[in-house]
């Protein structure tokens, strides 16, 4: 039997595996972390209420949990508080209530530790331009204990990355593996990406793809990888987040979301009164319509209509365009 | 083991992996005793998720054809397993079902047919 955790008691997060005599009750599989002596806190990251006012914007009571050994996609349009969350989590905006937990403690606790834990990546490069490899290796030296030269120095090889040029020489891409780089050659337990993978090539994307589940392979590790670049996630997320205006719409494993809706396509005539009211996020035009539906009620759907699965995608326009309906 | 997962598929990918160990098991591609690629690797190597891959791997331990072994990777149970054996059993059914119907609609008796099996079990 595989013990995981997302088997505590999360009976919801598999509703499409009729036989579910697998999963372990949390008494049991406490008692089976007492006996074994593993560490019984699973949750890398949590995340409970985060809320943050601004002016124009309200990052609304957002909470979710990632658990031990698993990359989480985080998704939403741009603007819907994807960064601010980041941004929360890593202690560069004071959140103006709720609690964020990375490997179990908060960072009032033991910021140094807390911050240590987690490599970040974002879509700008956060060094000097002036710099070369050396003034990085010797700035994350001087900041960070756990810094290891020696896995930096074989990731700058293994990347190809110029020793002798400035970073204001460096490509996209180039910039883009420096922060692996860095962020890799420390002991961190959370990797989080904030849209890390914009603008890069697809053998580029590809190789990051490989990176970041060599990151999770030893189970201990997690991701958390805020994109609208949704194909990447599509391959390697177990969880997806969906934040819509500053509230969670969507927190769910990835298959498990992907096979709740189905997208159909239909002649907007035979568009009946009693369809509708079951289609999600309508969508018209000149020849026809796309909408989704809930995969349970696929008896609703007359013959006839083209039935696909959607991608994340779809699933993200056609929930955003009910939301903006229902508003 | 070989395993190619496609995007186009109608079937969900954890239902692929699925089906194509099965399929390697029943035909014999896959021999019991094998220990197969832990869950994380698995993963990695097709470049999807963990959770699709643990969802594959349940299920086929579900369905008798593999064990997890504590702290190790996952192994293909021996053909004598009961639940393995029905599996077997339904797999000959099926290909004597279209054998019959197919001689039964070209008019061929039943002894032909018991012959016809005879010569190709000699073979």
């Amino acid at each position: 039997m595989f013990v995981l955790p997302q088997h505590i008691g999360k009976v919801e997060r598999n509703k499409t595996n009729k036989r579910r005599e697998d999963r372990v009750h949390a008494s049991t599989f406490m008692a089976i972390c007492a006996v074994t002596g593993m560490d019984i806190n699973m949750e890398l990251l949590e995340v409970k209420g985060l809320t943050k006012r601004y002016k124009e914007f309200l990052l609304d009571d957002v909470t979710f949990s990632l658990p031990k050994g698993y990359i989480m996609g985080y998704v939403g349009q741009n603007g819907a508080g994807k960064t601010t969350t980041i941004n929360c989590i890593n202690q560069i905006c004071n959140a103006d209530g709720g609690t964020v937990y990375v490997n179990g403690r908060r960072y009032k606790e033991n910021p140094i530790g807390y911050k240590e834990e987690i490599g970040f990546i974002g879509d700008e490069s956060y060094f000097p331009k002036e710099m070369k490899i050396s003034d990085v290796r010797s700035v994350q030296k001087t900041f960070y204990k756990s810094f290891q030269e020696g896995a930096f120095n074989e990731m700058v090889s293994r990347f190809q990355l110029p020793e002798k040029r400035r970073i204001s020489e460096f490509s996209r891409g180039m910039k883009v593996k420096l922060m692996f780089a860095v962020a890799l050659s420390r002991d961190t337990k959370l990797l989080i990406l904030d849209e890390a993978t914009n603008g890069l090539d697809p053998v580029i994307r590809s190789e990051v793809l490989k990176i970041l589940q060599d990151y999770i392979s030893d189970g201990e590790r997690s991701i958390l990888f805020s994109t609208h670049m949704l194909e990447d996630l599509e391959q390697i997320a177990d969880y997806i987040v969906f934040i819509d205006q500053g509230k969670i719409i969507i927190n769910e494993a990835k298959d498990d979301l992907l096979e709740s809706y189905i997208l159909i396509k239909g002649d907007k005539a035979e568009l009946t009164p009693e369809l509708r009211s079951r289609l999600i996020g309508i969508e018209k035009k000149e020849f026809g319509f796309e909408a989704l539906i809930k995969s349970d009620e696929a008896r609703y759907v007359p013959k006839g209509f083209v039935i696909n699965n959607p991608s994340i995608d779809k699933i993200m326009i056609h929930l955003i365009r009910n939301r903006m309906e229902e508003r | 083991m070989k395993i190619l997962i496609s995007n186009q598929s109608e079937l969900p990918i954890y239902a692929q992996i699925k089906e194509q160990i099965k399929e390697q098991i029943l035909n014999g591609q896959i021999q019991e005793g094998t220990e197969l690629p832990s869950i994380r690797k698995l993963a990695k190597e097709l470049g999807v998720s963990v959770i699709t891959t643990t969802r594959a791997y349940n299920d086929l331990e579900e369905e008798g054809f593999i064990t997890s072994m504590q702290g190790k990777g996952s192994m293909v149970l021996s053909k004598e397993n009961e639940l393995l054996k029905e599996k077997y059993l339904l797999r000959i059914e099926d290909g004597m079902e279209i054998a019959v119907e197919t001689a039964k609609r070209i008019g061929m008796k039943e002894e032909e047919l018991v012959d016809l099996l005879h010569k190709l079990w000699e073979e």
